[in-house]
């Protein structure tokens, strides 16, 4: 309640400045927004750097999206659980079990591909709907029903498994990882309909993008700068296509790319333009108030772990795909990863605060940095050190430009 | 008797509100001086300024306690010289026992080592001395209310009490309890203990008080003398109430019609206590156009009864009907009740009305999300259009509908609240202390409000602990007090003082 009266004047003084702010200025004003993926910018630079080149050539760059297409999975769902407000520790132990439960339908009981997958997926939806049952109506927090998950889940990953590692998968399941777009038109070294896919979304991209921007004019709402926006659309268009001509000179766009790319943009959405985002945002931001604003808070809780579920169990299958066998050890750890990815990517732990493509960018900060620092020989022990200063540090810098403002 | 504590000229002003101004107190050793005001009038601030809780320096004026000039910092220093302040809300921890919570702090301990042999032993002494016959190791969980308000006084006997300070001890006691405590004040009395007596129920005040200092608006109006004659409760509540009505209030012509609203034989049990029926048959009708007031104190239970009704988002076991435009309809939970026509306004604008970290556009539409999409695609254009057309409707104060409400003043979060019901169309409105902590103008801007919401035909129900806001805005006024509606009547016949009289009859 202090300072009530001397708020009314100040912002309208900022207001009326906001219409002719440059460029950098308004960058500056909105760091938060755009910090983090600077700052990925910037550590891939260095990177590049300091790996002379190998960290953008086409094949690490390809190896790079498949080692971290289940934690970007992982991280859509998680983002969504800790916006509403809850954590759920149990993704990598979930994800291990789905690759378990899939090595064993495809290769001990011979399930094509298609009915395994989807049982598997059902079977995370399961999962999640269980962990989510007691936490949203039994009222018991996220963190001890998510932790006993860890372990009831690692747990049975190993009995399916009977200690052993079991493969390897047939061919066809293990495109969902290794496989690359298919290639229609012929010709010599580059992949032409993968460059062909970035660039038409890098078009519609911007075309949306503009389409967007005028329909703000059109409602008189304050648009960001022309300038800036103009800016942002180029450079960003021209980042996607510079990318896809590389992983064109390789093998192509990654079947898991597309399968990423189309998840990232759903969860954008939902995110960003549904009713059910909203209300996921409400509930985390003032779960008191979202519930006497008539939103149902209970079953909306249910459903992020539901669908938290059905994603690490996604991600189960993406990872067995990829290593060709279900390991006891699957997924060991992973829940820090996509954990620490939405934290960097700007979400809060208290919840309402969180965006997907923060969590994205976040994923990927922690990618680069593992990709990067293993090309420079640098020791798992020290690589740990240095991705735990990097998460502190992003939160830091987050809370203490909050706390400025 | 000498005097033991003078509050001489204290001032305290909040950004953009006074509480305190020209407040002069002054206490005898060895009495039970009793403070009486209406909510708001000022005493727990004045509480907060005495026991250092408001430091020296935020507030202007002096307090002289045992002949000295005195400059608390903090609550510390207070306690240091034996001023002790037990708050309404008991500051005891559930789940430790009554001999660690007395001494919680204040450890028997040597070189951080407790001795609890001696910490059981004294607290054996002090509980005798308070009265209470349980083991110093039982839970504070595990006794009642009413021990637990002994157990408090216990631990202010532990720390060498001078002056004590009970802010609304028996607010939540039953008779019994009460009298209990009311026959240890007077006991710790004849021990020479000096104590400040904040209440609400003034027969209890006439029981034990010495002199009564009545407050008003952040004044003092007069101290009285009980010793010299005895004062009767209409004398204290002119004191208390005795303010002119200026022109505050926007002129009405109200036009009354059919009942639309109307809740029949309502009974809540409370949610934690579920043997405790916390609203008693309560019957309530408003009629079309009509603005109807619930009058009441604190904890009368009148926010719990619109919470009940509004989606039973308060209570257990309820029981009753509500009915529309004749018709009994189902307001089970709070999204059936929106749409029903429905809308609830908070008390606690921020804790239970807004999204704090979001901005206007954000909770304006929050109840009402289908009116700006499609297919659950929310159209932000459309979004902040309607959102746009509240902030000139509402004249709300900010840069943009895109500012985040944590940055507004509390009117003008007032108005993002009242906006964001407004956009579900209510039939039936109920605004839960609709001016609480707001100035002047702001109230003004939200009568008018109500009053144009009326004369479009709606059913505005008001719950207000501001009696003059009841009677400058209401066309009728339900009485309520411990769950019950214990008194109706036109606000054309109603005055401050038979509402106190109907609350002070019936307590």
């Amino acid at each position: 309640m202090k300072n009530e009266s001397s708020h009314i004047a100040a912002p309208a003084v900022k207001a009326a400045a906001a219409g002719d702010k440059s460029p950098l200025d308004y960058l500056k004003h909105n760091f938060r927004e755009y910090g983090m993926l600077i700052t990925l910018v910037a550590i891939m630079a260095f990177f590049q750097y300091m790996t002379d080149g190998t960290l953008m050539q086409p094949l690490n760059l390809t190896n790079l999206i498949l080692q971290n297409s289940y934690i970007v999975i992982m991280a859509l769902g998680m983002l969504m659980v800790i916006v509403a407000g809850h954590i759920d520790l149990s993704v990598g132990s979930v994800c291990g079990f789905i690759g378990a439960l899939a090595a064993v339908l495809m290769v001990q009981y011979d399930w094509h591909f298609v009915p395994a997958s989807l049982a598997c997926l059902a079977c995370g939806a399961l999962i999640g709907a269980a962990q989510g049952w007691f936490v949203a109506f039994f009222r018991i927090p996220s963190f001890i029903v998510t932790l006993a998950g860890m372990l009831v889940f690692k747990g049975l990953a190993l009995a399916l498994l009977q200690g052993q590692s079991v493969g390897p998968f047939p061919d066809s399941f293990q495109m969902l990882s290794s496989g690359f777009m298919p290639e229609l038109l012929s010709s010599e070294g580059l992949r032409m309909s993968s460059l062909l896919l970035g660039v038409v979304l890098a078009a519609v991209l911007a075309v949306a993008g503009i389409r967007a921007r005028a329909n703000e004019f059109k409602h008189g709402i304050q648009a960001e700068p022309a300038a800036f926006f103009f800016i942002k659309t180029a450079a960003f268009s021209a980042l996607l296509i510079y990318f896809s001509y590389l992983l064109s000179s390789y093998r192509g766009l990654p079947n898991v790319l597309i399968v990423m790319a189309a998840l990232i943009f759903l969860f954008h959405f939902i995110t960003s333009r549904t009713t059910i985002g909203r209300r996921v945002y409400a509930m985390g931001g003032n779960e008191k108030a979202a519930k006497l604003s008539g939103i149902k808070t209970e079953r909306l809780a249910f459903y992020t772990f539901v669908n938290m579920g059905v994603l690490a169990a996604l991600a189960g299958l993406v990872f067995a795909a990829r290593l060709n066998t279900a390991t006891p050890k699957a997924g060991l750890g992973f829940e820090l990863d996509v954990i620490a990815a939405c934290f960097i990517g700007g979400a809060s732990a208290s919840g309402g605060v969180g965006k997907v493509m923060g969590a994205v960018i976040g994923a990927f900060v922690m990618g680069v940095m593992n990709n990067g620092m293993s090309i420079l020989g640098i020791g798992i022990d020290y690589q740990q050190v240095i991705k735990g200063a990097v998460l502190l540090a992003a939160v830091f810098v987050d809370v203490y430009n909050k706390n400025k403002a | 008797m000498d005097t033991i504590l003078e509050m001489r000229d204290i001032r305290k002003t909040f950004p953009g509100v006074v509480a305190l101004n020209k407040v002069n107190l002054r206490v005898r050793a060895g009495e039970i001086h009793a403070i009486v005001g209406e909510n708001g009038a000022g005493k727990s601030t004045l509480m907060k300024v005495l026991s250092g809780v408001y430091p020296h320096g935020s507030y202007s004026g002096d307090i002289v306690f045992e002949g000295q000039e005195r400059k608390f910092l903090g609550i510390h220093d207070s306690e240091q010289l034996g001023v002790i302040i037990i708050h309404q809300e008991l500051a005891l921890v559930p789940l430790l026992s009554i001999a660690e919570n007395i001494f919680l702090g204040n450890e028997t301990a040597q070189r951080g080592v407790i001795d609890w042999m001696a910490a059981h032993s004294k607290t054996q002494a002090l509980l005798k001395k308070v009265g209470l016959k349980e083991s110093p190791a039982t839970l504070i969980t595990d006794i009642g209310v009413g021990k637990q308000q002994l157990v408090e006084i216990a631990k202010a006997l532990s720390r060498q009490v001078r002056l004590l300070i009970l802010d609304e001890p028996t607010a939540s006691l039953n008779e019994n309890d009460s009298q209990a405590l009311l026959d240890l004040l007077l006991e710790l009395k004849g021990q020479g203990i000096t104590c400040i007596l904040i209440s609400h129920k003034l027969n209890e005040i006439s029981r034990v008080a010495d002199a009564i200092t009545i407050l008003r608006d952040g004044s003092t109006v007069e101290t009285l003398d009980c010793r010299a004659e005895a004062i009767s409760e209409d004398r204290v509540i002119r004191g208390m109430v005795g303010r002119e009505m200026a022109d505050r209030y926007p002129p009405r012509e109200p036009q009354i019609g059919e009942t639309v609203f109307e809740v029949r034989d309502w009974n809540v049990y409370h949610p934690l206590h579920t043997d405790r029926k916390f609203i008693k048959d309560v019957n309530l009708q408003v009629r079309r156009g009509e603005i109807v007031g619930i009058a009441g104190l604190m904890g009368a239970g009148r926010t719990e009864l619109a919470m009940s009704i509004f989606g039973r988002s308060w209570g257990r076991r309820i029981s009753g009907q509500v009915l529309l435009n004749g018709q009994p309809v189902d307001v089970g939970t709070v999204e059936k009740a929106v749409r029903r026509g429905l809308a609830y306004v908070t008390e606690d604008r921020k804790g239970n009305g807004l999204v704090l970290n979001e901005d206007i556009q954000f909770n304006m539409s929050l109840a009402h999300l289908k009116g700006v999409s499609t297919a659950a695609v929310i159209d932000s254009g459309r979004e902040y259009q309607v959102a746009q057309g509240y902030r000139e409707k509402l004249r709300i104060r900010c840069s943009s509908v895109g500012q985040k409400v944590l940055n507004l003043s509390g009117g003008n979060q007032q108005k993002v609240v009242l906006g964001k019901w407004l956009f579900t169309s209510p039939e039936v409105l109920i605004l839960d202390e609709p001016t609480r902590g707001i100035d002047v103008g702001a109230k003004y801007e939200i009568y008018t409000l109500m009053a144009q919401l009326a004369a479009e035909g709606k059913c505005i129900i008001v719950i207000s602990s501001e009696m003059p806001e009841l009677l400058g805005m209401t066309d009728r006024i339900y009485v309520m007090n411990e769950g019950r509606f214990i008194a109706e009547m036109p606000t054309a016949q109603a005055s401050q003082e038979k509402i106190m009289r109907a609350i002070m009859k019936a307590s």
